[in-house]
């Protein structure tokens, strides 16, 4: 197998330029992202959680970060990687945790599962799981806030390996071209599925490619949350013209999926890249600037232990949609 | 002599014939090289035949389709895999209006003698995004041939004649079958013209194809336990229909049940009723039945997705309603 260079990690984004509440808000949400998931990997061990579950460990900084930066009034639109996403959104952990268990007291009431999360009152659009399938449609909410004149950004994610399709081509243009309020958030986690960047792009720059739609492109480092929130915030101010781009460079540390033998690298490119790994360096920084004790630390696991404890209980506690309702919320039956 | 094979096996081993006695052949998809196949069916196969000929694509369905469209004119045999049926909607374009197309809008002069497999199906808790069973949209298609191999044999045994078509065929490889395992012979060589009868009976004729033959044969038994003898007919080929096989077991049978994991609005289920009708309406004793997936996007949660999914009870209940 030969080894990919991966770029020198860039340096620390110099001293966290937040207060202490926020500070620790971001650190308690990347860290319930991790738990959860953490669980969620567990559940799916027992059977409890089926059909694919795509973990976010190690990108944690990127929905934090950057959905920390948009407003309640902006929309979101994922992909099959999005616990984190609908998390940081506002969404209960209880309901994203039943919607894993096929419960009827999830998000959509079992309907999607794990990769198709979706919750109107926070604009969270789902939950594709179709590669590059959101940003058509990111496209068309930013279109709608244009023509409305509504005070909106539609925030698409997807990944690197979505940058080849299509349709990330196709909306590009038109979110440029129409001057549309499109934030497109690329995590590049630097895989699709078990192809590296450097397989499947004749230009790994990805940001080259949305500057040649004529949009700005900005790249950061994924894995600190700091660095994630600024070069969102930077981002969003320049949204007003028309699409901007941002690249996240960032890793996953587990499996693509639940079915995965990762042939395709090798363990030491993990663990080096664990070396920087979101939740642990940002608490140490914080720890060193005075912004959190090992006691708030400790008080803030404690915290999201158990939430992820009464998410699992609820979930547990739920009941099964009524198979009479099969055909509810079908147009056309 | 007779061994042992699981469907993915004998995929695995069908394409690796393939590329051993064809230089002309070459496999091409997501992930089928370095991850090893999505499903695990060409293992190895980067390692052994080489970058040139087990070829990593980028997620560009459309682009990687067309090419093999183009690599076929050109002179090669692509074996192009599509993760799912789901995923080839993003290729159809390059399916329904080049590959199929380009014989009759030559006249005559070219053909594409290129091989799309993907899988398709539900029953694994994956959702509506990756469940889904739209064959019977391919077999809409005049210009493509479709191929749903349900067993062991035929798992082993279609690729090579699909390869051996001057024109596209497009193999359905239902994901609920690819742990089964069975016996079959040292030489697979089946056909890819006609249907066949997997259960003899004279009661009442299952129609059915993929990933619902294992459910048409277990509720076959489970009739044979209260006196009804069904014949179970395995389409395996959905386009071109093999209209006098239908017609045969019909006429025997003189009552029809149609299992189709498609939804049953424009169903391949539908056309097969309609032939029934045009060519055998008077041999029948009553009227055709359906069995299909009920007219929804295909939920993840486990009880959901199996109402929503022809089972081997609804087919029993369907077969028993004719008699009634
Ligand atoms: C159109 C389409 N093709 C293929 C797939 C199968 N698939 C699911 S995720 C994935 C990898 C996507 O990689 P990337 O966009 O980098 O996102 P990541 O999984 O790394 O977050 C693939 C090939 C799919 N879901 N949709
Ligand atoms: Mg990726």
């Amino acid at each position: 197998m030969t080894t990919i260079e991966h770029p020198a990690p860039p340096p620390p984004s110099g001293p966290v330029p937040w207060d202490k509440d926020f500070a620790q808000a971001l650190l308690a949400d990347m860290l319930r992202i991790r738990r959860l998931e953490e669980k969620a990997a567990e559940l799916y061990g027992e059977g409890r959680i089926r059909g694919f579950l795509h973990l976010y460990i190690g990108e944690e900084a990127v929905a934090v970060g950057a959905l920390h930066a948009l407003r309640a009034e902006d929309n979101v639109v994922a992909t099959y990687r999005e616990h984190g996403h609908a998390l940081v959104r506002g969404m209960s952990m209880a309901a994203i945790m039943a919607e894993m268990y096929g419960k009827r007291e999830g998000c959509a009431r079992g309907r999607g599962g794990s990769m198709h999360l979706f919750d109107a009152s926070t604009r969270l659009y789902g939950g594709n799981a179709i590669v590059g399938g959101g940003l058509p449609v990111a496209t068309g909410l930013a279109l709608a806030a244009q023509l409305r004149k509504e005070d909106r950004v539609t925030a698409c994610f997807f990944g690197d390996g979505a940058v080849a399709e299509g349709a990330f081509h196709e909306s590009l243009n038109l979110a440029a071209l129409w001057k549309l309020p499109v934030l497109f958030c690329c995590e590049n986690n630097l895989y699709g599925m078990g192809t590296a960047v450097e397989r499947a792009e004749a230009q790994t720059d990805l940001a080259a490619k949305a500057r040649s739609y004529n949009m700005p492109a900005l790249s950061c480092d994924g894995m600190d949350v700091v660095a994630v929130y600024q070069a969102t915030q930077e981002a969003l101010a320049l949204v007003g013209q028309g699409p901007v781009f941002v690249e996240y460079r960032t890793y996953r540390y587990r499996a693509h999926s639940m079915f995965d033998a990762e042939l395709y690298r090798q363990k030491a490119e993990v663990e080096e890249w664990k070396t920087r790994g979101p939740i642990h360096t940002f608490t140490a920084r914080l720890k060193a600037e005075g912004k959190l004790t090992e006691a708030e630390f400790l008080a803030l696991d404690a915290r999201v232990a158990a939430e992820v404890a009464a998410a699992v209980a609820f979930a547990e506690a739920g009941t099964w949609e009524p198979v009479e309702d099969l055909l509810k919320d079908v147009h056309t039956p | 002599m007779t061994r042992k094979l699981s469907y993915r096996e004998a995929m695995r081993e069908a394409m690796h014939e393939a590329l051993q006695n064809d230089p002309r052949v070459f496999l091409m998809g997501e992930d089928v090289g370095r991850y090893g196949g999505t499903y695990a069916f060409s293992k190895g196969f980067l390692e052994e035949f080489g970058p040139a000929r087990i070829r990593d694509t980028p997620l560009s369905e459309l682009a990687f389709v067309g090419a093999g469209i183009g690599a076929a004119l050109g002179g090669l045999r692509p074996i192009v895999e599509v993760m799912t049926v789901n995923f080839s909607l993003l290729a159809l374009d390059q399916i329904v209006n080049t590959a199929a197309l380009y014989r009759h809008m030559s006249g005559g002069q070219f053909s594409v003698p290129l091989v799309i497999r993907m899988a398709t199906g539900a029953g694994r808790q994956v959702a509506a995004q990756h469940s889904h069973s739209l064959e019977g949209w391919y077999a809409h298609i005049p210009g493509i041939k479709v191929l749903a191999p349900a067993t062991i044999e035929d798992a082993r045994g279609m690729l090579a004649p699909a390869l051996a078509d001057p024109d596209p065929v497009v193999i359905f490889e239902h994901a609920g079958l690819f742990n089964l395992e069975g016996e079959v012979p040292d030489r697979c060589t089946v056909d890819i013209v006609r249907a066949k009868v997997r259960r003899d009976g004279t009661a009442v004729a299952i129609i059915t194809y993929g990933g619902s033959l294992p459910k048409a044969l277990a509720a076959a038994e489970m009739l044979a336990a209260e006196g009804i003898a069904a014949e179970v007919v395995d389409l395996r080929v959905l386009r071109p229909l093999d209209t006098a096989a239908i017609v045969a077991s019909v006429a025997k049978c003189r009552r029809a049940v149609i299992v189709d994991e498609g939804w049953r609005s424009g169903s391949l289920a539908a056309e097969v009723s309609a032939r029934i009708m045009e060519n055998a309406f008077f041999e029948l004793d009553a009227p055709v039945a359906r069995v299909c997936s009920e007219e929804v996007p295909i939920p993840y949660a486990r009880h959901l997705e199996e109402a929503a999914l022809p089972q081997p009870e609804k087919i029993v209940a369907a077969v028993k309603g004719l008699f009634s």
